[in-house]
């Protein structure tokens, strides 16, 4: 056991406490810290006062500030609503072939056509709007729908194959898996890889060419151009939505394919269906 | 004062410590947490929250599952940067039947609270196979062998029942067919009257991962394609004091 240091005077008082002959000194707090510590208290009550806090019987104090996230959400949305208002309303009374006429509007169009493109389109069609397997490339001039400014529109407000919107663009093509033949799939398939000189059995692919003509000329065209009123892909450009190999073109035509795309006619408003419209057609391939 | 003086009682007892301690927490998280229950603006009234199907529910225990929550969020916040990317932002009520929420704390990728209907399903099944064939920048992890995991819902009616003893309101002829109503949804070709009587029109019943076999796939689809779609914004306004 140690000793316990005798009290020397000077020594602030000791809180009286003693554990196993250990004393604590009662020094009091510093007054800089302990006027911070009120001021803190202080801070809060006010702050009750000002901001929404105290529950009640009904609903919890509103605050005087009145402060409410949700309107200042309100708010903030209407003032760019309000900044945009003139250049979204002039988007949707011009005529989508005079947008481009008018520098300034077709330049609003672009950009903000390119925001709604990044947040809602990028997902399927790429950040660069450049597709990916089963999501189509809208860089180049191969459209399956038609590549028209009111095309495109269409195509964005209704989207495809889905079953929100009745007017959605529809087609289906049979899977012939259950139509054709082991062989003569193989034989159609040839002869759709000769349409881009890409067959590898010639005798197939010539064989192929009755089965395409009885069972695919109707849609896809006597020569394989396609058709933009039923979404029937062009066959003779070698641009794949699904992939060209004998592999992808026999699941292609063993199964068939659907691709949908959502309507966006209830997400966008008219001046952001317009404006991205605008953007997809200027990227390269609009028509 | 003359109760400061007496800490020394507590200090030197370990038990009375213990119970006055208990007695401090309980009293502050009942002055936070009761208020929720009865203040009439903590849930509002909104039109056509539902409880989830039975595929929907155990799409929803994939999602728990795989920690989809450790870095997709469900809660969009009252911001315009959140609103104009994600939609309106959430209510409260739309986490009403979810034991427990998913509202998540940490986005590595994006909230999910509306992700419904915003893609198709062959989007879905894509990107959970494989996210950067569709999304370059991606970092998701694939999620392929959802696709070969054969699932029968043999057991989502206990889970049902669970979800209904914390207090989601699924009736008794929920309970009795939740069974038939898992394989109904993912089934277009069934007969799945009873499913939409049960849980609305507005039910998706499609075969969501476009093959035969009804998989894992197809029930975290479901859920995916449900999410943030049950409210009619239309028939909403909402109160602004908060």
């Amino acid at each position: 056991m140690s000793k316990t240091p005798e009290k020397q005077p000077g020594d602030p008082n000791t809180t009286g406490h003693s554990w196993d002959g250990i004393e604590e000194f009662d020094n009091p707090m510093p007054r800089w810290w302990l006027w911070t510590f009120y001021a803190t208290i202080f801070w809060g009550l006010i702050y009750t006062i000002m901001y929404p806090a105290w529950p009640l019987v009904q609903s919890a104090t509103a605050g005087v500030l009145g402060w409410s996230s949700r309107e200042l959400v309100q708010q903030e949305l209407v003032s760019f609503e309000e900044a945009n208002a003139p250049w979204n309303a002039k988007l949707v009374e011009t005529s989508l072939e005079d947008i481009s006429k008018d520098p300034e509007l077709q330049q609003y169009a672009v950009n903000s056509g390119g925001a709604v493109f990044r947040t809602w389109c990028a997902q399927c069609h790429g950040s660069g709007a450049q597709g990916a397997p089963g999501f189509p490339n809208l860089l180049d001039d191969a459209w399956l729908w038609g590549g028209s400014l009111e095309d495109i529109e269409y195509t964005v407000a209704y989207g495809i194959r889905n079953e929100e919107s009745d007017d959605a663009r529809y087609s289906e093509m049979p899977a012939f898996g259950e139509i054709l033949e082991s062989e003569e799939i193989t034989q159609v398939v040839q002869y759709v890889m000769s349409l881009t000189n890409a067959q590898t059995d010639d005798a197939a692919a010539q064989a192929g060419k009755v089965v395409f003509d009885d069972n695919c000329a109707a849609c896809h065209g006597e020569n394989g151009q396609g058709d933009v009123f039923q979404g029937a892909p062009n066959l003779t450009d070698a641009i794949w939505l699904y992939g060209g190999s004998e592999e992808a073109l026999t699941e292609t035509v063993t199964y068939s394919r659907f691709g949908v795309m959502p309507p966006w006619e209830n997400r966008l408003t008219d001046a952001q269906i317009r404006a991205v419209t605008a953007y997809v057609h200027q990227l390269g391939g609009g028509q | 004062m003359a109760i400061l003086d007496k800490h020394k009682i507590l200090e030197t007892n370990a038990t009375l410590l213990l119970i006055f301690s208990f007695l401090v927490v309980t009293i502050g998280g009942i002055v936070q947490i009761t208020p929720l229950f009865y203040l009439e603006n903590t849930i509002e009234k909104v039109e056509g929250m539902r409880p989830y199907t039975p595929l929907e529910m155990a799409g929803r225990e994939i999602y728990l599952r795989e920690g989809c929550y450790v870095c997709h969020s469900q809660m969009i916040r009252p911001m315009r940067d959140e609103v104009e990317r994600y939609g309106h932002y959430s209510l409260a009520a739309e986490s009403m039947y979810d034991h427990p929420f998913q509202w998540g704390s940490k986005r590595t990728g994006p909230d999910l609270a509306r992700v419904g209907g915003r893609y198709s399903d062959d989007w879905h099944v894509r990107h959970l196979r494989d996210a950067q064939s569709v999304v370059p920048e991606s970092v998701m992890p694939k999620y392929g062998f959802l696709e070969t995991r054969k699932i029968d819902g043999e057991y989502i009616g206990d889970i049902m029942a669970a979800n209904a003893l914390v207090g989601t309101p699924y009736t008794e002829d929920m309970l009795e067919n939740a069974v038939a109503d898992f394989r109904a949804q993912a089934d277009p070709d069934s007969d799945y009257d009873g499913l939409l009587e049960r849980y609305g029109d507005k039910v998706n019943v499609r075969n969501f991962d476009g093959q035969s076999d009804l998989t894992e796939a197809d029930a975290l689809i479901a859920y995916l394609q449900m999410l943030g779609t049950l409210v009619d914004f239309s028939t909403f306004t909402p109160d602004a004091s908060r």
